[in-house]
């Protein structure tokens, strides 16, 4: 590794901070979509459902990248709005995981026992009520292993900001490529700062999990390694 | 906001181009990864010992870092080792790895979920290790599973613009090109675009369907 020198390798390192920043706030607003499609699916009046639903089936059908070169070269040009290179980028994928996630959070709400509900009905809870209180505390343990593989997926879609040079460790990465001359030393440790910052998310949605489920009574067997959950699909992820 | 169908008309015979390179990139690297998918999942399940613990770290390694990431490494890097391949080889080979790390988790939920008598019976009937695989246990894991394998199919296809960064030309390289080259950038990405829900959106449907006539 000696061929990259400090200099470089604080390029790098200001990449991973730009990463972090992308994946947190990508989160955010795909969480936020998450939720609000998704309940917005189980919705009593079919409009609702259906608008939810159409948001669903287009930003799942459309590629994140291809939204991403949308938002930066369509939108300017057809609306004129003109957004900050790391906003597009955000927007772009807290969109597309949103819809994702959204598909999690609706299956999780639908797999609350239906006398829980009934139960919120007959002390009178107002709907709410019934969401804030009974469903979501129980429906939300079961997002968590879902959330946690959209979350490392979402990690791995921030590198297609690279290409909009916004500088993230992908980015990084090709301006070290160029300094150096060298190919293998820069992409192994990006692939290696990659793998790391998806052990760090998948290490704390488990701890995350293991909180949730005391909280509502039931017990984490502990496991030293943590890992993703296995059977679930991810991303392309209909419902299982 | 301008919208010219002269310039979509313009567009369509370099999308048609671009279709028919992301479909063959498609077709061939979901070949790949059901492939090199199940190789893993036979390997991590009974393969020897000195060669599981690799393959389960690599899948693992491979699966948790970005698919962009692989393709610049593949190929910046494999010419530096003395391995030449086209972009398009280089463009499948990624998504084919990459993806075969996700299907080969899949086949291992199929796999697991063939009931135990099934491998005793193979034993009571004396059947080899090889035909045991072959006519017992696989037949029913994938049946199992062509629903999941499928809905990574649509998966793929949303990652293939991806390989236009190493100069495949599919729809967004052509898309790109054509942008750049009259300023259409509006009809030309919108196209592109509008094409991926259009195939996504019938083909999960297509899934949603096989899943329940097969998975009982």
């Amino acid at each position: 590794m000696s061929e990259i020198s400090p200099g470089l390798w604080e390029l790098l390192l200001k990449g991973v901070w730009i990463t972090v920043q992308l994946t947190v706030y990508s989160a955010a607003l795909g969480a936020a979509v998450a939720f609000g499609v998704g309940l917005a699916r189980a919705h009593r009046l079919w409009i609702v459902r259906f608008v939810a639903g159409t948001y669903f089936e287009v930003f799942r059908g459309t590629s994140a990248l291809i939204l991403m070169f949308w938002i930066f070269f369509v939108l300017p040009l057809g609306f004129g709005w003109q957004l900050v290179p790391m906003w597009a980028a955000v927007l772009a994928l807290g969109l597309t995981y949103g819809a994702y996630g959204s598909e999690v959070v609706r299956g999780a709400v639908a797999a609350v026992a239906k006398g829980q509900r009934e139960a919120g009905i007959a002390l009178s809870f107002t709907p709410a009520q019934q969401l804030r209180k009974i469903v979501l505390p129980q429906a939300w343990p079961e997002m968590i292993p879902p959330f946690n593989n959209l979350l490392v997926e979402l990690l791995k879609g921030t590198a297609l900001v690279s290409i909009m040079g916004v500088a993230d460790i992908a980015f990084g990465a090709s301006l070290v490529r160029n300094a150096t001359g060298q190919s293998a030393p820069v992409y192994t440790v990006i692939l290696l700062m990659y793998f790391v910052l998806a052990a760090v998310l998948t290490r704390g949605m488990r701890v995350l999990e293991r909180r949730a489920k005391a909280g509502i009574g039931q017990k984490q067997p502990e496991r030293t390694f943590p890992r993703r959950s296995r059977e679930r699909v991810p991303v392309g992820g209909e419902s299982r | 906001m301008t919208w010219d169908w002269s310039a979509v008309a313009d567009f369509m015979p370099r999308f048609f181009e671009g279709l028919l390179v992301t479909l063959q990139a498609l077709v061939l690297g979901a070949l790949l990864a059901f492939a090199l998918g199940l190789v893993w999942a036979i390997v991590l399940r009974s393969g020897p010992k000195p060669v599981r613990w690799p393959v389960a770290a690599i899948t693992e390694f491979v699966r948790n870092t970005p698919l962009l990431v692989q393709l610049f490494f593949l190929y910046y890097v494999l010419p530096e080792w003395g391995i030449t391949l086209s972009a398009m080889v280089t463009g499948v080979i990624g998504l084919g790895l990459h993806y075969s790390t996700y299907t080969s988790e899949v086949y291992r939920a199929g796999i697991d979920g063939v009931p135990k008598g099934q491998w005793e019976a193979a034993t009571a009937l004396n059947l080899s290790r090889a035909r045991t695989w072959s006519s017992v246990i696989l037949p029913q894991a994938i049946r199992r599973v062509a629903p999941a394998l499928g809905n990574y199919v649509i998966a793929m296809l949303k990652d293939t613009p991806m390989i236009f960064v190493i100069g495949v030309m599919e729809m967004l390289g052509q898309a790109r090109q054509f942008a750049s080259e009259t300023f259409l950038t509006v009809e030309a990405f919108t196209v592109v675009g509008i094409a991926f829900i259009l195939i996504a959106y019938p083909a999960s449907v297509l899934m949603r369907a096989l899943e329940r006539r097969l998975v009982r």
